[in-house]
């Protein structure tokens, strides 16, 4: 009963005139900043940071968060309506979200992503104000092996996503995972793969470089050669009715991905240095493989964008409580978050709870606010999002070209990685026309900083004994569960020859 | 198609081969007390992607995949009329980046794609060229505070004025 009490005062707290306005702005710039390819929710908390040094602290975080919540919402919008991930996080929902747009279904698509994302933050939030101290407690056990076996899993459901060319899909992950590896040595500082001799190497190959690079010059290269530059952009009329509609499809067809997502993105949400993006892969993972129809997910399947979404928002809640409770990000954003609260005299961690009761309740009061604003205000701008289909793509294609390369400089401000993106955007075109899937090794490349540093902390603890992974309690399911996910399709594959070998006899 | 296929997998193989070498001017093996070296994450994912190649190749001569049994061309003449156009437009975009600074170099692409590539009339073209360098100089400039590329000096008159309004 005390926490409801707190959380009844918190709520009051953050609808207070001045804090209700940090969340209205804060969601609406979040909703842009998401939707913009290049520009995720970390890109927006940076860049407004210095802003709220012109409100009190508690507002500041409140405004922050709000921003965080309306990306996780609008990196969805560019997934669908544009086929471009506007951040890591939304990279799972290209998946099934592209598809259902190019069937005209752009607008069920996003009613299945804002309710999903709604029920996902809502989950979060509940599970948040319940669980916070036990849940940071588990956390808080995991070490490096434990840490591996998750990235190791969520490796193993890249093969699941990458189509039926394993040899492909393996080559995409470690393609990844070795451009994550460029630049320095984490542990000795010593410079690693400085690729040519080229300097500009030094500074290591980012998220964003390969993912706009992909999906961004790439990805719009193949559509146009595809459909010979007439692409079908879907013009779905946007009605009462129809959001009605969708809401009631969305809901029929998306409710058991939304489920996943919700419990599951929060779970991997909390854990330090894990975050939305695994989250979100994960979830879409399973909600495939737990799926009756698993053939229609990356045709345009409303669990296959529910998942992600659902995931992605409840994982960013997630990511709060380690940071608050424990004073570890669970996120690039909530790093910056941690940093605004440091420079407005606020100490992270277990304390603050009992310290500084109001502005934690106020915070925690103001995620329900902002997940329903954004949920709103999500729902309001569905029509100017279907707008942007309507464009004839003669003039989409060069407005997603130079969004990509403008987002991509103002992200990195190095035109050495405008170049690379060039770069990966027409290597990505060939590839894509030899069937290579690309997805993975963008998503490798954010998970290869996390798993390279807990598996070598992993092997010097065990004296370089890889057993490390299967004698450990929590480690070795994970491990278990990641190995049968890779050998999987190669057991099927062995089975399918032999009944096939049988059946002549 | 199946020519394509081959090469690909031959070019990413000697690609595997560079990062393999690559990865030991750094230690690969495990070193006592330090663990792994610092080359053997790179290292050993490049040794795994080139096996993939070479299942990559033996599917090919199995022509187990569609690309290994198409005997269709890599790009017919729209595709490589197609990137050439689209795709040297996005190079020359990127090149004109640091001469005529980034709003520049948007105006000059999305006129060339619209005008040249789009065939959309002259009026729209042009409207549509110089509205958004200058909304988005606004939005980057002075809403994010994000300086984007200038070009060479010429350019300095033209900033000079708009940064004047947003400061």
């Amino acid at each position: 009963m005390e926490v409801l009490s707190l959380l009844a005062d918190g709520m009051l707290l953050s609808l207070q005139p001045l804090n209700l306005m940090m969340i209205l702005i804060g969601v609406t710039v979040g909703l842009f900043i998401g939707a913009m390819p290049g520009l995720g929710s970390v890109n927006g908390v940076a860049i407004l940071l210095p802003v709220t040094f012109l409100v009190p602290p508690g507002s500041a975080i409140i405004f922050l968060a709000a921003i965080y919540y309306g990306a996780m919402y609008g990196g969805a919008i560019s997934s669908i309506t544009l086929g471009i991930p506007g951040a890591s996080t939304a990279v799972a929902t290209t998946f099934d979200g592209r598809p259902l747009a190019r069937q005209g279904k752009a607008s069920l698509a996003l009613v299945t992503a804002a309710l999903a994302s709604f029920v996902g933050g809502t989950v979060a939030n509940i599970l948040f104000t319940l669980f916070a101290p036990i849940l940071a407690t588990v956390a808080l056990s995991f070490g490096p092996p434990e840490v591996f076996a998750l990235m190791l899993l969520a490796f193993a459901t890249f093969v699941g996503l990458g189509g039926d060319d394993i040899p492909k899909t393996v080559f995409s992950i470690c393609f990844g995972l070795v451009l994550g590896a460029v630049g320095f040595d984490q542990i000795s500082g010593a410079p690693r793969l400085v690729l040519f001799d080229y300097n500009g190497f030094l500074q290591g190959i980012g998220f964003l470089v390969l993912a706009i690079g992909v999906y961004g010059i790439g990805e719009m290269l193949w559509t146009i050669e595809q459909t010979r530059g007439e692409v079908t952009t879907t013009t779905p009329k946007m009605t009462a009715k129809g959001m009605a509609a969708d809401t009631k499809e969305a809901t029929k067809r998306g409710w058991k991905g939304t489920m996943i997502g919700s419990f599951l993105g929060f779970f991997v949400g909390i854990l330090p240095a894990a975050g939305a993006t695994p989250g979100s892969l994960m979830s879409y993972g399973v909600a495939k493989m737990v799926s009756r129809k698993p053939e229609e997910f990356g045709k345009g399947h409303p669990d296959g964008v529910a998942a992600p979404e659902a995931a992605n928002n409840s994982a960013s809640t997630g990511s709060m409580l380690p940071m608050l409770t424990l004073g570890i990000p669970g996120s690039p954003t909530t790093a910056i978050l941690l940093g605004g609260m440091v420079i407005w005299g606020l100490v992270p961690g277990p304390r603050l709870f009992v310290d500084e009761t109001e502005f934690v309740w106020g915070l925690i009061g103001s995620f329900y606010i902002s997940n329903l604003a954004a949920v709103l205000m999500n729902l309001a701008f569905i029509p100017v999002f279907i707008w942007m289909l309507r464009m004839p793509f003669t003039i989409l294609a060069p407005m997603i070209f130079v969004l990509s390369i403008a987002g991509g400089y103002a992200a990195t401000r190095d035109m050495f990685d405008i170049w690379l993106m060039v770069g990966f955007g027409l290597g990505a075109f060939f590839l894509r026309k030899f069937d290579y899937p690309l997805a993975p090794a963008v998503l490798a490349i954010v998970l290869g900083p996390i798993a390279e540093p807990t598996l070598r902390q992993s092997l010097l603890l065990s004296s370089g004994d890889p057993s490390i992974f299967f004698t450990r309690p929590v480690a070795g399911p994970i491990t278990i569960i990641a190995l049968i996910l890779i050998f999987l399709p190669a057991i099927k594959l062995l089975r399918r020859k032999r009944n096939t070998q049988k059946e002549p006899a | 198609m199946r020519v394509g296929e081959i090469v690909t997998a031959g070019f990413l193989a000697l690609l595997s081969l560079y990062l393999m070498w690559k990865s030991t001017e750094l230690p690969v093996g495990y070193i006592a007390g330090q663990g792994p070296g610092g080359g053997a994450w790179p290292f050993w994912l490049s040794g795994i992607m080139l096996i993939c190649c070479g299942f990559t190749a033996l599917n090919w001569w199995r022509e187990n995949t569609p690309a290994s049994r198409s005997d269709e061309p890599l790009l017919d003449a729209y595709g490589w009329k197609m990137l050439l156009f689209v795709g040297g437009g996005i190079i020359g975009f990127v090149a004109l980046v640091s001469i005529i600074s980034m709003y520049g170099a948007i105006a000059v692409f999305l006129f060339y794609y619209m005008w040249f590539l789009g065939r959309h009339s002259l009026w729209l073209s042009l409207l549509i060229a110089l509205v958004t360098p200058i909304a988005m100089f606004f939005f980057f400039e002075g809403a994010m505070r994000i300086t984007m590329p200038s070009g060479l000096p010429f350019t300095d008159p033209v900033f000079n004025v708009l940064y004047d309004i947003i400061y």
